[in-house]
This record gives structure tokens, C-alpha cells and sequence, in this order.
């Protein structure tokens, strides 16, 4: 590798050619704060922060868009250059609501990081005509408030690089500028996903998903209340951070204790939803393929991708598989199998999810989400909101013992957590369909050419004397090559699995989030998709018709997949939605 | 043949005093008279001297009617055109003399000009394709495409010594070859129309009086970088220009100087024309092809430089129109000639658009080394009113001011970086003893606060601050430390921002600060505004000597604050005038002052 070199602070070092000074600094083990900047999403040199001096430079440079040349002398260190990253974050501040102590993000937050680094003394010094912005509610699954931008623009880069969505941009010009939709429409009137990868990118408060813990402790506190919980496959692998664990940490166990303490009637696993899933999908794919259904099936677990494929492909809605979410099915059974099993009155059950998602509070308000009448699940909460609750009433997260979902809804396979990461469904739908087409057991159940975090995968399978193509994207604009491929008739896919956020489930919008420095570093989604795999892995039952929960539930309630039984609680339909609201 | 030609000013001041309405009255007047055969009426481009528009030229004699109306337009026609005697009473002064009427080139505004970049403006109908020709125009192409090589051309305008008239002044040879290095599959040649500054209209003028200069140049570009294809990025505001450039490209390419396999050697170019929406920031060069991309027309960091990665990723020329307006005659005259002009590192001419405290408003091109002083005292015909040169603002909201002490400083690039203030594309601002220069200071400040784009921070919240500390001065409020908060803020914004209008826009601020900071000292220790602009720092007093008792002032007093009996001195409520100096102006004893 061609390399330069460069002094940093005084430090001699050879470094890659065409690396930024931001990246050279590192490996010198100097580390330069940043808070616009995103790898590859974001990288447009407009907080300021990262200021360095550059021997020779007219102004300093900002090092996380400026490349090293030989010979460069840079010093990230100065007075010049602290006290101008100092005044950058005190004007920053002059136009910030700064309600820290009641703010969501308050601990966590990166200008708040930043000004007790930088040794902000006064974060009134410049303080002079402030814009009030009224807050974004209209949206099912976030606030949006302006008072706390701070105008870094990773949220419009995420939606627009990342998702291909693009509903947010900069307004107004100068002093005005703030981040809002097209002619000031409200985030509802946009063919916003509601993917919540803005919110993940955030480094302040202005963006976050909207709270429903106390419309959860009311119900845990009404007698006559039957309080069921379901979580997603992709918390248990982010919730740790929350409390300082390190990134892929599985807390599976501590987090039920910790939903047991919470006061949840029964404690249960999403997990049995994928189970169900893979039954009913391999099922409607079979019959697809074998009947001369649609084909490519495209899976429909993903909620911020089903909004995504009514809003922008609307012409391809008959390829998306006709079931139900995980989190739907499994509050449909619920509601239906389990409340008569139980001889509780499905009105009197509140089904809580636990997901690493805001769309999925979108979901739940969608039609024919109701297999008992009344709605699937009535409360999802993301990750960050059950580790809010988890603090409130005092629970000691990292000293709880591990402790087991109930039966017999909290019964999963290892193909079910892999759900949760990008890939999975495919690889769980696999395991189940070929054993399904072949009559025999998979040796392996692993089907390694679908995992891992690129963008788009694809493999084919040899099965039963017929080639199976299959696709898996992740991220919506790696969506779209695969649609734009259906719509031109050039597709030769047979089943496609689609993830609306980058990564899967482990990297949704209700995640944990992390920093940006955390971010550019480190390949959150990889690490954290590595604790499902070895879920996964470590499981005695790996494919999820082997289930003996899920065999149970086809023998006394559903019948076979696919019955008319299935379909009723199971499945669900889709709408045609325009661009925007115009 | 027509044996007399009346060219009448078709720039946008002179269009918007009503050249059209002069321009058809001529034709109705001359239709009437039998003269349609013989004398022709021609729409041209800005001549300069806007101040005494709508302007009026008539060929041969060369008469320079001033400030004509459609109603002056019979006797023009039935007098000079008809019987041939000069209509007096319609020419400028300045061409009077004892022997007659002198050419208008023999006047103090145009005798110490050089026009190469406004060469045909007011001479020729930009309109029309062949004026442009018969004036020498394409020739250049021509020369280039058939003897020169890329490595020749740019060879060319590096020895002629000719810097960037946008502004910076980086050298324009230079540039070109930074472009013609980089290899790629495209590469664009841009020309930055999107002239932007308070009160400068140089680039406006050269594409209404001569499109054909800039487009002719932008070919020569495009065959020394290895360019197929221009832009030219104009404001929407410039609506004439927009049309008359739309015009020349059409005729351009219906005569082949612009296509495919232009004078038969197998070069292609053609050229797009990109309307700015009206963002000042446009005008910086990344933003402006940020712009043509078809995004928010906000500035990227640099590196990448446009010459390596700049439209669509692609290497890209960007120059001013100034610029451009000044390659075909170095292609013709050669670069000896350029250089001969102007100073040590400062070469050939430069247009400046004349204004504020000024007689002759308007626009001139003079060589490089001329001294601020023969502009203002010779060619701008000295300051109204007999009031007194306090400084000069060059540069706009991006430079800075040059005080009288500095009025004999030769102007080039070098002098007024030197002296704090910066060449800019080419507004000069005159200002008398009745400028507050804290007061002018603001004025740019809030240009830059409205126009800045909001991308980085020390520019958006940082100019507003700034412009706040401002204000406070100005209202009387200010303390010592706000004025150390104010230079430090100045030096913050100039190291941290992002682009070129962040960076400099503190400049006239710091550089009023550096000559005139006795006036800052005097708004906040003494509360007071020495130039009587400021008005929360000011008063209006009645002299009781002075004053006869006439009421006129009471009379017309908007808020009822003057209040005496007739015939007996009058006195103003200080708590209910609003400081609208109305009793001043009407009083005729000159007995209201302001303190």
C-alpha cells in the first residue's frame, strides 16, 4: 500500500495514501472529536469540530474531509484549534434548547459529550435571537424537534444515502436553516418509512422515537389488566449497551428477569412469531413455486420496508409475502390460541412488544391487524425505551440472574433469533423449505452465502432437482436495486428476504444508539448479529418446524400452514400509498 | 449602407429609465421623417456611464445624448438626424468644449479608461452575431482551433499574466492547466455568472454588450482543457442577460462556432445555461456546481479542487465572465500585449462598477496600478455635494474598506490584500463624511447573515452573532469587551468556516475596525455616532437662535414631538421623535441639528 508521511502533534507517522487526517490521527492514537461526520454517509466538513492546523494552511482544515499529503504538518492539539472547537459547540449552544436535564438523550448525548470535553464553560456566552420550532408529532413513531438540531445533517444523509427515502432536507437558508420535509409538510403527509434510522444516527435529542412506557406501566398497574410481553430477537443482542456492556453483548436472560421485575403477566419471545412465520412463508413460497404463484416471494417482516414497497412500488405489491410480522403473528395467537387457552378475554390482554424498530409503532395501527377483534399488540416499544423503564423502577440490570421465557409462547428455535439480523429469515425459511421439498434432514443447517452485512446477497440452491435463486438486501436503497431489477422484468429471483434498516433488525431505528466515533469505528451490526448467530448456534433445535410449541399450536388451533384458519389470524394485506402526500 | 446610426443603451439601467420606449419611439419617429433607409437604430449593451442614462449615441459624429426621454426623441430626429444640427441642450456637458463637441472618449470618464473586457459593449448589438464578427469576433477560436495546441493556449494565457476577475485573482493559466492535467472520460468548462456582490453589475454589463466575448472564450477553454461541454450558471435576475445569452448560443451554433466539428477541425462544444435561483453563495464555485447538479446550492469542502473532481465528479474549468471576456483578445493581440498593462503582478485591466457617494455612478475599466484616486476624483467625477472621501468599500460583503490615507495606492490584487480589503469581482463603494462606517459594517454583515447558506456553523450562527454584537454597538448598547468579543468572533468565523463567504465575510468589520475603530470607540464610550447615521445614538435639537417660530417643522413632525408657539423657538420632545429627520430637511433657517 502506497503511503505518506505525515507529523502529527509532533508524531512522525506513514500512513495510507488518501487517508483523511481524521484517519491518519488514529493511527497515531489521537483521537479527533467529530460530530456531523458519518463514514461514507455523512461526510461534508460542516460542524467544525474536527478543526485541526495544517502548517501552511490559509484556515484550519477540517480533518475529517481533508486528505494527508506527504510532508504534512498538522497539529490537533493547539490552543488555537481547542478554543475554536470551544467556540464552534458555544455558538452551537447560543441556538439550542438546552433542557438537558429532562432531555431523552441527557447522558447520551454527543454535543453534551463534546461541551464537557471541550471545557465549555458558558453556554450562554453568545447568546442572542433564538428560533422556536414547533415539534413534529404527526408521525406514528417520533418526534421531531428543531430546538435541538444542531443541523449536522446525518438524519437527511441516513434517509437519502442510506434508505433512498430522502422525506427530510434543509429549509430556509442561513440562521433559518433547519431540517424538515418538503414545503414544511408535517413527517405524516411524507412517504416517510418510519425506519427510525434518523433517530439512530442523531447525536442529540432532536430526533426520537415516541415514548410509550407510561402508557406500559398504567397497564402494569390496572388490575384488571392481563400484561403480555414479547421481544423481538434483535434486543437481547443491543439491549446490554444500554447498560454499558459492550456491543453484541446477548442479555437474553437478565432482560426477562428484568421484564419479570417489571411486573409482566407472562414474559414471552417473539421468537415463536418468527417460528410461526418460517411455517407459514416456506408454505406460501412452496405453494408460489409449485402453483405458478408471483414469484419473486418477498418477505414481509419488516415493517419500515413494507411502507417503503407501498409507497415507492406500489405496481410490486403482489410479490410481498401476504403474512403477517413475527410481532403481529404472535400477537394474534396470543389473542386468539392462547387467550382461549387460558380463558382470558383478549379485550382485557395488553400485548407489549419489545422491538428494536419504530415502524413496528406504525404496525400496529395498520388494517387487519386484529385477529381477535381487537388490535394484534397494542403497545411496541423500542430497545432504548425498555431500558428507560428498566432504570425508572430501580431494576439492577447487570446483577440480575439469568432467567428463562414462559412457556409456551417463549419456545423458539435458533432459526427464529436469526431474524434479527440481515439474512436471517432467508436462512430460517431455507432450513425449513429444502427439508420441506427433500423429504430428508439438512446435515448442516447453516447456509453461510446469506450471512454477513453486505448490502446485497444472493445465492442459489440446488433443491429437490430445481435451482433456487434467492436475494437478501438490507437498507433501503439496496432495496430498491432488487425492485428495479422485479419491475424491469430482468429479476430471476425466486425469494427475496428485504430488511428496511442497514444490517437488519440488530441495526433498527430503536436501537441503542451509538456515537458517531463509535459508529466510524466499530461494525456495530456485525458484532451484534455475531450474538444471534451464536444463539443460534447454541440451540438444540435449529429449524423452526421442529418446534414442538409451533407443532402444538398447528395440531389443537391453526391446522396445517397455510389453512383457511392461518390466513385468517395470520396473514394480512397491503395498501397502495403515493409519494408524498401529493 | 445607413449613413448614421443611433445606438441606444440597452443595459439594465438604461432598460429599466426606459430605452425600450426610446427605442421604438426612434423607429416610429424615423419611419415618419422617410429616414427608415438611411439611419439605423441599434439596441447595444451598457456603455458605463449609467448615472446619465438612458444613453443615446448617434453615429458618425458620435454624439453623446444624456439622459434622453421618449418625448426628446422628435427633436433628435427631426434636428440632428433630419437637419443635422446637434440637439445642445441633450448632450453631455463633458463633451462640450470651445471647438464643439468633443468625442465621448475625450471626456474625464472615459479618456483614462481601457476597455478589453467591455470593448464592444455600447458598440455593437449583442443581438446580432454579426456585429460581433465584423468586430473581430470568433477569429480567436478560429486561430486556436487551427494553430495553436492545447499546451499553446494555455501557454498563452499564462504568459499574458491574467488572474481571475471573480475575485480571488488566482492565476487563470494556472488553472487551465491544473484542468487539461487531470484525465477523464468529461470534463466541463463552467462560467460563473452569478454575480452576486451589493451594487456590482460587471459580469451583468459584459453579457448584455457582448455574450458572444464569453462564450467564444469559454470554446477557447474548452478545447486547452480537453472540455466538450460549458454551463454558464447566471442569476435569474439577470433576465436580460439570460435572453441575449440564449440568443448569441442559438446563432452561435446555427453558424457552427458551436457543435459538433467546429471550423471543420473535429472539436465539439456546446454550451447550457443554468439559472441561479438567487443564492449569493452560489457564486462560490462549489456551491455554484452543486447548483448545475441540481442540488441545494450549498459550497463541499475542498480538496477535491473542481479542477480534479468538480461537476458530477468530473474535472471541471470554472472562471468569471470578466475573465473570460479578456481570453479572446489575449488569443488576438497576444499575451506581450496583456502584459504590458497594469502592474508588476497584477496584469491588464479591470472593471469596476461605480457607486455610493459618486457623481459618475456606473461602470469603467481601467489598467491595473490606476490609484484609487484618479477613479474616484477623475473618472467617477469626484464625491456630490462637495462633501469629503472618507473611504472607499471594494470587494463587497467579502472585502474591505480603503481609507483616504490609502487613496493613492495603486489598485491591483497584492496592494488591497496588503491594506486589509480584497480586489473582489469588482464593486467599488464610495463613501463621504456622512457614512458611519460601524453602520456600514453592519450593512454587509447582514447581507452575509441573509445570504449564508446555513451549512457550516461559525457562518450561520456566528455572522448572526456577529451582526447582533453589531447592532448592539450601533444602538448605543455596546461595552469594550463586546468589541473584543467582536474582533475575536471576526478572527473565529475567518479560520473556521467551511467556504469562501464565511471566511471572508467578518473582513469589513475587521478591516473598519483597523482604520476607523475611533468610530466604534465613539458608539460605545461616548454614545455617540460621529457621521449622525446611527439614529438610537442620536438627537435632533432646535438652535433657539436660529429658529424664527415658523411652525413648518411642527407641521410636518410625524409624531407631533415639536411643539412652540408661533413665532417663538420651537423645541423637540426627545421621548416621541422618532428621529425621521423630516424637520430637518423642511426647516429654512438651518436651524435643526443632529447630535
Amino acid at each position: 500500500m502506497e503511503t505518506v508521511n505525515v507529523k502529527i502533534n509532533g508524531i512522525s507517522i506513514d500512513v495510507p495514501k488518501g487517508s483523511t487526517i481524521l484517519e491518519a490521527a488514529r493511527l497515531a492514537h489521537i483521537e479527533i472529536p467529530t460530530l456531523c461526520f458519518l463514514k461514507e454517509i455523512n461526510e461534508i466538513g460542516a460542524c467544525r469540530i474536527c478543526v485541526v492546523e495544517v502548517k501552511g494552511a490559509r484556515s484550519l482544515v477540517a480533518s475529517c474531509v481533508y486528505p494527508v499529503s506527504d510532508g504534512m504538518e498538522i497539529r490537533t492539539d493547539s490552543p488555537k484549534v481547542l478554543a475554536s472547537r470551544r467556540q464552534t459547540l458555544e455558538l452551537i449552544l447560543s441556538n439550542h434548547d438546552r433542557k438537558c436535564l429532562s432531555c431523552v438523550r441527557s447522558g447520551n448525548c454527543e454535543l453534551q459529550k463534546l461541551c464537557r470535553e471541550l471545557k465549555v464553560e458558558n453556554e450562554s456566552l453568545y447568546d442572542g435571537e433564538r428560533i422556536h420550532y414547533d415539534l413534529d408529532t404527526s408521525a406514528a413513531h417520533m418526534v421531531r424537534d428543531n430546538n435541538k438540531c444542531i443541523l449536522c445533517r446525518r438524519c437527511v444523509a441516513v434517509c437519502e444515502k442510506v434508505q433512498g427515502v430522502g422525506v427530510i432536507g434543509a429549509n430556509e437558508r442561513g440562521f433559518k436553516t433547519n431540517i424538515s420535509c418538503a414545503f414544511d409538510m408535517d413527517l405524516s403527509e411524507t412517504s416517510c418509512v418510519s425506519c427510525g434510522q434518523c433517530i439512530a444516527v442523531c447525536p442529540t435529542g432532536a430526533l426520537y422515537e415516541k415514548d410509550n412506557t407510561d402508557e406500559v406501566f398504567a397497564a402494569l398497574n390496572d388490575p384488571e389488566k392481563y400484561v403480555i410481553v414479547q421481544t423481538a430477537p434483535a434486543v437481547r443482542a443491543a439491549l446490554g449497551e444500554c447498560f454499558g456492556l459492550p456491543i453484541g453483548t446477548n442479555v437474553q436472560g437478565k432482560m426477562v428477569a428484568a421484564l419479570r421485575r417489571l411486573g409482566f403477566d407472562k414474559v414471552f419471545d417473539t421468537d415463536f412469531g418468527a417460528d410461526l412465520t418460517i411455517m407459514e412463508e416456506a408454505h406460501e413460497f412452496l405453494d408460489r413455486v409449485q402453483n405458478g404463484g408471483v414469484l419473486p416471494l418477498i418477505t414481509s417482516c419488516s415493517p419500515g420496508w413494507i411502507k417503503y414497497c407501498e409507497h415507492y412500488y406500489p405496481d410490486l405489491l403482489e410479490h410481498l409475502s401476504s403474512c403477517k410480522s413475527p410481532q403481529q403473528m404472535f400477537g394474534a395467537i396470543t389473542k386468539t390460541y392462547y387467550a382461549q387457552k387460558m380463558g382470558l378475554d383478549p379485550k382485557n390482554i395488553v400485548m407489549v412488544s419489545v422491538m428494536p424498530c419504530t415502524a413496528k409503532k406504525f404496525e400496529i395501527g395498520r388494517d387487519h391487524e386484529n385477529a381477535a377483534g381487537v388490535p394484534d399488540v397494542d403497545i411496541a416499544i423500542t430497545t432504548r425505551e425498555l431500558a428507560r423503564m428498566i432504570e425508572r423502577v430501580g431494576i439492577n440490570f447487570l446483577t440480575l440472574p439469568d432467567e428463562d421465557f414462559d412457556d409456551p409462547l417463549g419456545r423458539s428455535t435458533g432459526a427464529a433469533v436469526i431474524f434479527g439480523t440481515t439474512g436471517g429469515v432467508m436462512e430460517a425459511a431455507l432450513r425449513t423449505a429444502v427439508e420441506t421439498l427433500t423429504g430428508n434432514e439438512l446435515p448442516n443447517p447453516d447456509f453461510a452465502e446469506v450471512r454477513g452485512t453486505e448490502g446485497i446477497k444472493t445465492a442459489t440452491y440446488h433443491v429437490a432437482g430445481m435451482d433456487i435463486n434467492v436475494a437478501v438486501a438490507s437498507g433501503l436503497r439496496n432495496a430498491k436495486v432488487l425492485l428495479d431489477e422485479i419491475r424491469d422484468g430482468k429479476s430471476n429471483y425466486h425469494f427475496i428476504e428485504i430488511m428496511g434498516c442497514p444490517g437488519g433488525c440488530v441495526n433498527g431505528g430503536g436501537q441503542p444508539q451509538q456515537p458517531g466515533y463509535v459508529r466510524n469505528t466499530v461494525d456495530i451490526k456485525s458484532l451484534r448479529a455475531k450474538a444471534l448467530y451464536d444463539i443460534d448456534a447454541s440451540m438444540p433445535l435449529r429449524k423452526s418446524h421442529e418446534n414442538p410449541a409451533i407443532k402444538q399450536l398447528y395440531e389443537e388451533f391453526l391446522g396445517e400452514p397455510g389453512s383457511h384458519k392461518a390466513h385468517e389470524y395470520l396473514h394480512t394485506s397491503y395498501v397502495k400509498r403515493t409519494v408524498n402526500k401529493y | 449602407m445607413y449613413r448614421s446610426h443611433v445606438l441606444v443603451c440597452g443595459g439594465t439601467g438604461c432598460t429599466s429609465s426606459g430605452s425600450p420606449m426610446i427605442i421604438e419611439r426612434f423607429k416610429e419617429e424615423i419611419y415618419k421623417a422617410g429616414l427608415k433607409d438611411e439611419v439605423a437604430v441599434v439596441q447595444t449593451g451598457c456603455h458605463g456611464l449609467c448615472a446619465l442614462g438612458p444613453i443615446v449615441i448617434v453615429y458618425p459624429e458620435a454624439t453623446f445624448y444624456s439622459m434622453v426621454k421618449p418625448e426628446d426623441v422628435p427633436e433628435i430626429v427631426n434636428e440632428h438626424l433630419l437637419k443635422g444640427r446637434i440637439v445642445q441642450r441633450l448632450v453631455y456637458d463633458e463633451t462640450k468644449t470651445e471647438e464643439g463637441i468633443a468625442s465621448i472618449n475625450e471626456t474625464d470618464f472615459y479618456k483614462k479608461q481601457h476597455r478589453i473586457a467591455l470593448r464592444n459593449c455600447g458598440v455593437i448589438n449583442p443581438e446580432n452575431i454579426d456585429e460581433y464578427i465584423a468586430t473581430g469576433g470568433y477569429e480567436a477560436l478560429g486561430k486556436v482551433l487551427t494553430e495553436y495546441t492545447p499546451d499553446q493556449v494555455i501557454q498563452t494565457i499564462i504568459d499574458s499574466g491574467l488572474r481571475g476577475r471573480g475575485g480571488g485573482g488566482f492565476p487563470t493559466g494556472i488553472k487551465w492547466k491544473l484542468a487539461r492535467a487531470n484525465e477523464a472520460d468529461q470534463k466541463y468548462v463552467c462560467c460563473n455568472a452569478d454575480e452576486g456582490d451589493p451594487g456590482a453589475f460587471m459580469d451583468r454589463s459584459i453579457l448584455e454588450g457582448d455574450p458572444h466575448a464569453v462564450l467564444e472564450a469559454m470554446a477557447i477553454a474548452g478545447y486547452a482543457i480537453g472540455a466538450n461541454q460549458g454551463y454558464i450558471y447566471v442569476r435569474a435576475e439577470y433576465p436580460i442577460a439570460v435572453n441575449r445569452l440564449g440568443i448569441a448560443i442559438n446563432q452561435a451554433r446555427e453558424y457552427g462556432l458551436l457543435g459538433k466539428d467546429i471550423f471543420g477541425t473535429g472539436f465539439d462544444f456546446d454550451i447550457e445555461l443554468r439559472l441561479g435561483a438567487g443564492a449569493f453563495v452560489c457564486g462560490e464555485e462549489t456551491a455554484l456546481m452543486t447548483s448545475i447538479e441540481g442540488n441545494r446550492g450549498e459550497p463541499r469542502p475542498r480538496p477535491p479542487f473542481p479542477a480534479q473532481k468538480g461537476l458530477f465528479g468530473k474535472p471541471t474549468l470554472l472562471n468569471n465572465v470578466e475573465t473570460y471576456a479578456n481570453i479572446p483578445q489575449i488569443i488576438l493581440n497576444g499575451p506581450e500585449w496583456f502584459a504590458s498593462m497594469g502592474t508588476e503582478k497584477s496584469k491588464g485591466t479591470k472593471v469596476f462598477a461605480l457607486g455610493g457617494k459618486i457623481n459618475n455612478t456606473g461602470l469603467v475599466e481601467i489598467p491595473m496600478g490606476t490609484t484609487l484616486r484618479t477613479i474616484v476624483e477623475e473618472i467617477g467625477g469626484g464625491i456630490p455635494n462637495g462633501k469629503k472621501f472618507k473611504a472607499a468599500q471594494t470587494g463587497g460583503p467579502s472585502g474591505g474598506c480603503i481609507p483616504a490615507e490609502h487613496i493613492d495606492i495603486p489598485i491591483d490584487y497584492d496592494n488591497l490584500i496588503n491594506i486589509g480589503s480584497m480586489m473582489g469581482s469588482g464593486g467599488l463603494i464610495v463613501m463621504d463624511e456622512d457614512n458611519c462606517m460601524v453602520d456600514i459594517a453592519k450593512f454587509f454583515l447582514q447581507f452575509t447573515v441573509d445570504e449564508s447558506c446555513g451549512k457550516c456553523t461559525p457562518c450561520r450562527i456566528g455572522t448572526k452573532r456577529l451582526y447582533e454584537i453589531l447592532d448592539k454597538i450601533t444602538q448605543g448598547q455596546g461595552t469594550m469587551e463586546d468589541l473584543d468579543r467582536l474582533e475575536q468572533l471576526c478572527y473565529y468565523i475567518k479560520q473556521n468556516s467551511l467556504c469562501g463567504l464565511g471566511q471572508s465575510a467578518p473582513n469589513p468589520v475587521l478591516s473598519t475596525l483597523r482604520y476607523f475603530r475611533d468610530e466604534y470607540v465613539a458608539h460605545v464610550k461616548d454614545k455617540k455616532c460621529p457621521a449622525g447615521v446611527c439614529k438610537a445614538l442620536l438627537s435632533y435639537v432646535i438652535d433657539p437662535e436660529k429658529c424664527k417660530g415658523c411652525t413648518l417643522c411642527a407641521r410636518n413632525c410625524p409624531t407631533n414631538a415639536i411643539s412652540g408657539k408661533v413665532k417663538e423657538p420651537h423645541t423637540i420632545d426627545t421621548n416621541k421623535c422618532i428621529k425621521c429627520g423630516t424637520c430637518m430637511e423642511k426647516c429654512r433657517f438651518g436651524a435643526i441639528s443632529k447630535r
